[in-house]
């Protein structure tokens, strides 16, 4: 049964754009199983699993060199500060961004709530326009509906056609009416659908609103340049793309995050306080209140540099032949509904499907039986899954370690699962 | 916790699940959901003259262990005393499954229904509710 369809993509198999099995052998999780089986972890887009080299960056630090950075003037504060600002530099190096751009926040959800306090609380007036698309997750949602109800303004929601893609005409028409801030994903963690996000706040910019766009399941997956994107703000997470969790960034154009007020007020973001007031410290440090996570910052270092030495591009491609191979195998399973763009090209490394009448909770149940580890319910966007007219769905999704096999797996798991209800 | 939970009669109250739909005429109402994994679960009771369960009915939406453990919950309250709700227990409902393997993510599937009974009849009858998932 599988032979036949085994066969047609072995010239594939064999053009491995990756080195897998050594990339493979960097990740010490992939050796455990789950349920007795072989762990084919396919649940990336909620968070990838970590190279040894990550691993080995946060208990270095703990063990030589542990000490809060930009306080103490010792030997060991030095190199902490050291070490962290050199994250800075890698995180803004990454994205082609200077390191006074880089707010290193707690991950996508708190960069975007950064930009709604500190920025939005003086600029999002009565009667102003936020708008969003159907396919953003919570963390480009809700922080806009707090700051309407707080202010008065007005959400819009961008549709999509019946692909799953945004409707380009629908947006560019909303551009046109002057929205305040204009929020998009540059890929949905659900339909995997890529948006021209670059043209999108091209319109924006021309248009005088403020692009944010929410970068979590872009960044981890293909090279991305916010010279070339052209936002004002851009959101990502370390746990996506290899790092610990705890760390995230927020990108924010310079002369804006030197206009906007603080986020949150404590130690590290000021200059000088006295009893009557403060003075705000330089960007980004004004942003970043408290001790920050610094292992955690260290620790995406090396997630950069493993990722820049395998090259982003490489990892597209790898994603791009892994999406190619998985829709191909999930159309081949009867009773089985696929979500989102039809061309892999379209897509970044995530499958949303829905099998028959099996809930999706369901279905990651009898997965995991198998050692397959997928995501099922609303995967925080729940307007799209309104949208899409479902309650849930399952999805899959890739990072630079799945191979053809898991995706193999997880046919023959879906076949299963199928034998189970009876289909 | 694999594909084993999924015994016969569990896909059979999952695809045709008993007592399903809404008293228009009725004494207690409840609902609840499961945040994690957006199960819903109304029910509707319709009191009898001796303070029994007379009619129940139940909607929702959700997995195979949800909507089938809350279809047996309701055939197993038909006729029962009130109070005998307040006794009800998880075990009881394990059991009407068949006792699966179900894990510490899969329980609360399982235990909405006997929430939604239990809060709507506690209600009812002015008691306070001790959630029954507690304590797991
Ligand atoms: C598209 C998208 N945006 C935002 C987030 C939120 O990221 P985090 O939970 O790391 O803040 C996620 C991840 O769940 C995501 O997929």
């Amino acid at each position: 049964m599988e032979t036949a369809f085994s066969s047609r993509f072995s010239v594939l198999l064999k053009s491995q754009v990756l080195e897998l099995e050594r990339i493979r052998e960097d990740f010490p999780i992939l050796k455990r199983k789950v349920k007795g089986k072989r762990l084919v972890y396919l649940d990336n887009a909620a968070t990838t699993q970590k190279p040894r080299r990550v691993i080995d960056a946060l208990v270095d630090y703990y063990e030589r060199y542990n000490a809060n950075a930009h306080r103490s003037l010792h030997t060991l504060g030095i190199e902490a500060t050291e070490e962290f600002e050199k994250s800075r530099r890698g995180a803004a190096e990454f994205i082609h961004a200077s390191p006074r751009e880089i707010v290193f926040t707690r991950g996508t959800t708190e960069s975007i709530n950064l930009v709604r306090f500190a920025w939005g609380e003086d600029q999002i007036k009565k009667g102003d326009t936020i708008l969003l698309t159907l396919m953003e997750h919570h963390s480009n949602i809700v922080p806009w509906q707090l700051a309407a109800k707080r202010s008065g303004a007005v959400l819009k929601f961008v549709e999509l056609d019946s692909q799953g893609r945004l409707k380009m005409d629908e947006m560019e028409e909303a551009i046109e009416r002057s929205p305040r801030l204009v929020g998009v994903t540059q890929c949905s963690n659900v339909l995997g659908t890529i948006n021209d996000v670059a043209r999108i706040c091209r319109r924006a910019k021309k248009a005088g609103a403020l692009s944010v766009v929410d970068a979590a399941q872009s960044v981890p997956h293909m090279p991305v340049s916010v010279g070339e994107v052209g936002c004002d703000f851009l959101a990502f997470s370390g746990h996506k793309m290899l790092g610990p969790t705890g760390i995230g960034v927020l990108y924010g154009r310079r002369e804006l995050l030197e206009e906007m007020a603080p986020f949150q007020g404590g130690g590290e973001m000021i200059r000088e306080v006295h009893l009557d007031g403060a003075k705000w410290n330089d960007v980004p440090y004004k942003f970043e209140a408290g001790t920050a996570d610094i292992a955690g910052a260290i620790g995406l270092l090396a997630a950069i540099e493993y990722l820049s030495e395998i090259g982003m591009e490489k990892v597209r491609r790898h994603d791009l032949e892994l999406q190619r191979y998985a829709i191909e195998a999930l159309k081949g399973v009867r009773g089985l509904q696929l979500y989102g763009p039809e061309r892999a090209e379209e897509r970044s490394g995530v499958v949303s499907f829905n099998l028959a009448d099996v809930h999706p909770h369901d279905l990651a149940t009898i997965l995991d039986g198998e050692g397959i580890e997928i995501r099922s319910g609303h995967h925080c966007a729940q307007p799209l899954m309104e949208w899409l007219g479902v309650s849930a769905t399952s999805r899959a999704s890739f990072h630079v370690y799945n191979s053809y096999d898991d995706i193999d797996a997880l046919k023959a798991g879906l076949e299963k699962a199928k034998e189970v209800f009876g289909l | 916790m694999s594909a084993e939970i999924y015994k016969e009669i569990i896909l059979d109250y999952y695809r045709h699940p008993r007592n399903y739909g809404k008293l228009e005429n009725y004494d207690i109402s409840a609902r609840d959901s499961n945040p994690l994994c957006g199960d819903e679960i109304e029910m509707r009771i319709k009191v009898s003259d001796g303070g029994k369960i007379g009619e129940i009915k139940f909607q929702g939406k959700g997995c195979a262990i949800s909507q089938a453990s809350a279809s047996m919950l309701t055939e197993f309250a038909k006729e029962k005393p009130l109070d005998w709700v307040k006794d009800l227990s998880k075990e009881d409902v394990l059991k009407l499954l068949g006792n699966p393997d179900l894990g510490p993510a899969r329980i609360k599937c399982a235990l909405l229904g006997l929430k939604v009974i239990k809060t709507g009849v506690y209600q009812y009858l002015g008691a306070k509710l001790e959630d029954p998932s507690a304590g797991e």
